[in-house]
């Protein structure tokens, strides 16, 4: 048996290759973003050092949902909508383990919209990486509610009649919203950085990643991904600094401290140019599941203890 | 406790105790004036003495009907007894009632026997106010003119000798005034109130105390009758709780950590009590912000090791079903609770009925086979909890637990249970998992598997909610499909062999078999009773696995002349001009015998909200037994 300081060494010791979380092999489009963000997240497990064991990637329904697919972690692809439900339970459950959640813009904000919205009071510890491609991918591009007015889809041929919806600025508009970002799938580099950033927030940590979509809309993009003056990066020193390199091609940069909630909806208001970065961040918001646990030890004694404590208080002696 | 009472001079006859074996008391008033209190607490102190009890709780559907309202009637029926009682019993031979109209109410319902005893409050008849001064006073007249037994008792005014505010005691006056009709033993009654206002002064106590002797000094002093329903003290402990209480003790019992729910009635008191208790105990009750997220919460939560619960009423049930679905698809354990109530739709929702056994079974698209159990009584709704979990973790299965409105607020006493560690569930396992093995290895005889949680090294995998082969790996092809459904089902069939089959109330063969599920047990039987003792050869049987159903059952089908289900669903009436073997529809579970054991099973059902009381289901058998073909 080793002793508790071998086991800690060999913690420390611990080195996983990216092959150790890589699961099956995408079955996304050629050119999907999705592919981008899956890259993201593997590097991440990597570069955390998170037990493969211990981690666990749960999505809805749609191309983004098939993501848990493709690693070697623990996994749960559930039923549209629902992702983030069934992330809360686990993480209530087992706060000891690494939650993703996985969603799309028809998953998060069509039909799992309510959830979206408590799950953000709720502020659990989870990481939420929103794959928003602005159309239905799974059933064949259909409209969603981030397409943008006027998109044409199988359902709205002559065009979509709504203005789209702002993940974002909904996101920062409910209570105990605690971290918000946005990153786009052209640019790997900042894709990681902010990724990471939301993984190392300690409560809910919402990611909106603009993806392409080449099979359905393959020119939504088009101009942002060919101009980078049409890209605004956000920097700071509690966010995130661009490197030499990224600087020379972005150079649309801007300080915006994360603490700064009014100035983050102005940003989020912002779709031309759009902005990459973090807009939020509130370390200092309570976890749902710090104030729930009670951190007592559930063992049969205590069940024990307190089920007959009950029984006394309904009682009848003869 | 009578004797020093035959000298007081208002009492003109001497009083009159007669010896009975059972009475059914009803106690009415408007809301917030404390008739349910008094009503549990007249049960429990019958309870003390040894009498088998029975509380039902008179419910309004609004938090606060209009005072004086017909349907706003808000009290308790309590039916006590010298035997064991197990439902709530036929119509009431005594009635409290704090005004005319409540009264009322369950006059029209039917709810009072002729010549029913009341009890009835009488400041109305003096009221101000000349429309309520009538109302009384025509009511008065309808209810002698119809034989009923009124005696009026000036409570209020009784009451406010004592109190400032009478309205807040007269409940107590009342509690006094039947302890003394019923020959309750009063230092129970004193016991009781300090238990009620236990967590209040010691001031609230005494002028509680104040007012229940009082109302048993008037019934002595100016009532001529009186009752005694003689008991034997039980010699175990009794708990005394309605079923909902009984629900959510057995989640604490079974050991499962998470309750999810979402507020719906008549589950939610299950959930308050729990948020009350359970985190003294580690657990935790979350309100989720829908019926669909608070069971995908419980399945997250199960799927990391250890079951949850989600407890719900049959609006709630239907939105879950897609959940239910996903567990059954991916064998996550998780126990749901449905506390029937009145539907379709918003239906009925402080009634009572038995009508989402088939959504239950069937229920969810495809083929998701589940485990279905009903709770038949008080303390069934405790064990059925620690069941419910044992088989979802030991098949990975959905459980559903069928309870009803009617379970929901009852009160019966039964053995105090006692704590046995295999309630409780294991720890969540985290060893590593063999190399090779398969998250979904079904066994081929039994369809089980060993289910990975997470943290257990070289499990990982990714579940889902898509057609999949043993290693989890998504499959569309008809021969892993098929393999998935053959093993989900098979559980169903593994469990059957391990339920024993169900004991026939009764003698094992006769005329007629009444069979039934759930909360109607104790009616049912005690029909049977009454029909043996006049002779009839009828016997009962009650289910409370409805799915898989047990081993045994065609046999005992078998040995009936005739087979009839009781059940609280719709069924079509046979003599409806329109309806005829060719398009009526059966009850629940008629329909079910019906079609699994090909023998012919007749129905008879009442969805009138509430209980099927047994007077109702004796006079049906007997009108069936005179029929000719019931004849041997």
């Amino acid at each position: 048996m080793s002793t508790a300081s071998a086991c800690l060494h060999h913690l420390f010791e611990e080195n996983r290759s990216l092959e150790e979380y890589q699961g099956g092999i995408p079955r996304w489009c050629k050119g999907c973003g999705d592919n981008a963000i899956l890259a993201a997240v593997q590097r991440l497990c990597r570069d955390e050092g998170l037990r493969p064991e211990k981690t666990v990637f749960v999505s809805g329904i749609g191309c983004s949902s098939r993501l848990p697919h493709y690693m070697r972690t623990y996994g749960f692809h559930g039923i549209h909508g629902r992702a983030l439900p069934i992330a809360e339970g686990i993480k209530l459950a087992r706060p000891d383990l690494h939650v993703f959640v996985n969603t799309g813009d028809g998953d998060c904000c069509s039909i799992g919209a309510a959830h979206w919205i408590h799950a953000i009071r709720y502020n659990m510890n989870l990481t939420v990486l929103l794959h928003d491609n602005h159309i239905y991918g799974l059933t064949k591009k259909q409209a969603s509610p981030t397409s943008p007015l006027g998109t044409k889809s199988n359902t709205t041929p002559r065009g979509s009649y709504l203005d789209a919806m702002s993940p974002l600025t909904v996101t920062l508009g409910v209570q105990n919203a605690s971290f918000v970002a946005q990153a786009v799938d052209w640019i790997p580099e900042s894709l990681f950085q902010i990724v990471t950033a939301a993984f190392r927030h300690r409560g809910f940590s919402f990611v909106r990643i603009l993806q392409r979509c080449p099979e359905f809309v393959g020119s939504m993009f088009e101009p942002w991904v060919h101009d980078p003056e049409r890209m605004l990066m956000l920097t700071h020193e509690d966010g995130i600094r661009l490197s030499p390199a990224l600087q020379k091609i972005y150079r649309n940069q801007v300080e915006h401290d994360p603490a700064n909630i009014h100035r983050a909806r102005e940003i989020a208001s912002s779709e031309d140019p759009i902005p990459v970065g973090i807009l939020y961040r509130n370390p200092a918001v309570p976890c749902y599941e710090d104030l729930r646990r009670s951190g007592m030890l559930r063992t049969t004694d205590t069940i024990r203890t307190s089920l007959e404590a009950e029984f006394d208080k309904f009682t009848v002696w003869p | 406790m009578n004797a020093a009472v035959e000298t007081m001079d208002v009492r003109t006859t001497p009083k009159q105790v007669a010896t009975l074996s059972e009475a059914v008391i009803e106690i009415m008033s408007d809301s917030g004036e404390g008739a349910q209190k008094c009503g549990q607490s007249f049960g429990s102190i019958a309870a003390r003495m040894g009498n088998g009890v029975w509380t039902v709780e008179i419910i309004p559907a609004e938090i606060q009907p209009p005072a004086r309202s017909i349907a706003g009637a808000s009290g308790n029926r309590i039916r006590i007894g010298s035997k064991r009682i197990t439902n709530g019993g036929d119509e009431a031979d005594l009635a409290v009632a704090f005004n005319e109209q409540v009264l009322l109410g369950r006059v029209n319902a039917g709810e009072l026997k002729p010549g029913c005893i009341v009890l009835l409050e009488s400041m109305w008849g003096a009221s101000a106010d000349p429309k309520i001064a009538l109302q009384y006073r025509e009511t008065l007249d309808r209810l002698l003119g119809e034989g009923y037994r009124v005696h009026e008792v000036p409570m209020e005014n009784e009451c406010r000798r004592l109190v400032s505010d009478p309205r807040k005691g007269k409940n107590m006056f009342v509690l006094g005034m039947l302890c003394n009709l019923y020959s309750l033993d009063m230092d129970l009654a004193r016991d009781q109130i300090a238990f009620i206002f236990g967590k209040k002064a010691e001031k609230v106590i005494k002028s509680n105390v104040a007012l229940l002797e009082a109302g048993h000094a008037w019934a002595e002093h100016n009532l001529d009758f009186g009752f005694r329903v003689p008991a034997v003290r039980a010699t175990e402990p009794q708990l005394v709780i309605n079923g909902n209480t009984a629900i959510a003790l057995g989640v604490l019992a079974s050991g499962m950590d998470i309750c999810a729910m979402y507020p719906i009635t008549p589950a939610t008191s299950a959930s308050h009590y729990l948020s009350d208790v359970f985190e003294r105990a580690g657990g935790i009750v979350h309100q989720a912000e829908d019926e669909i997220a608070a069971c995908a919460f419980a399945i997250g939560a199960s799927y990391t090791g250890k079951v949850a619960v989600t407890i719900t009423s049959g609006p709630g049930y239907s939105l879950k079903q897609e959940g239910i679905g996903l567990a059954v698809m991916a064998e996550i354990p998780l126990v749901v609770v449905n506390v029937q109530r009145g539907g379709p739709s918003t239906g009925q929702p402080t009634k009572a009925e038995q009508s989402d056994l088939l959504t239950t079974m069937f229920g969810s698209h495809g083929d998701a086979p589940k485990v279905v159990m009903a709770t038949s009584s008080i303390e069934d709704c405790f064990y059925s909890m620690i069941t419910a979990r044992r088989i979802a973790e030991t098949f990975n299965m959905v459980v559903v637990v069928l309870s009803d409105a009617s379970l929901a607020t009852a009160q019966q006493p039964f053995p105090r249970p006692r704590f046995s560690e295999d309630w409780v569930a294991p720890p969540i396992d985290q060893n590593p998992v063999p190399e090779g093995a398969k998250p979904y290895d079904w066994d081929p005889i039994t369809g089980l598997s060993r289910r990975f949680v997470p943290g257990q090294p070289n499990g990982m995998h990714t579940l889902t909610g898509l057609a999949h082969d043993r290693a989890s790996r998504v499959a569309y092809d008809g021969e892993t499909n098929e393999q998935g459904m053959h093993a989900r089902s098979l559980k169903l069939a593994a469990l059957q062999k391990m339920l024993m089959p169900p004991k026939v109330f009764g003698a094992e063969e006769g005329d007629l078999l009444v069979v039934g599920w759930g909360s109607t047990k104790g009616a049912i039987e005690e029909s049977v009773e009454r029909l043996r003792a006049e002779g009839h050869a009828v016997s009962a049987l009650h289910l409370q696995f409805l799915q898989p159903m047990p081993p045994g059952i065609k046999e005992i089908l078998q040995r009936f002349g005739q087979v009839i289900t009781v059940e609280g669903n719709w069924s079509d009436r046979p003599d409806d001009p329109l309806i005829d073997e060719s398009n009526r529809r059966y009850s629940a579970l008629a329909m079910l015998l019906r079609s699994r054991y090909l023998v012919d099973v007749d129905c008879w059902t009442e969805v009138r909200g509430r209980p099927i009381n047994p007077g109702s289901i004796c006079n049906e058998l007997r009108r069936r037994l005179a029929r000719e073909e019931f004849r041997r």
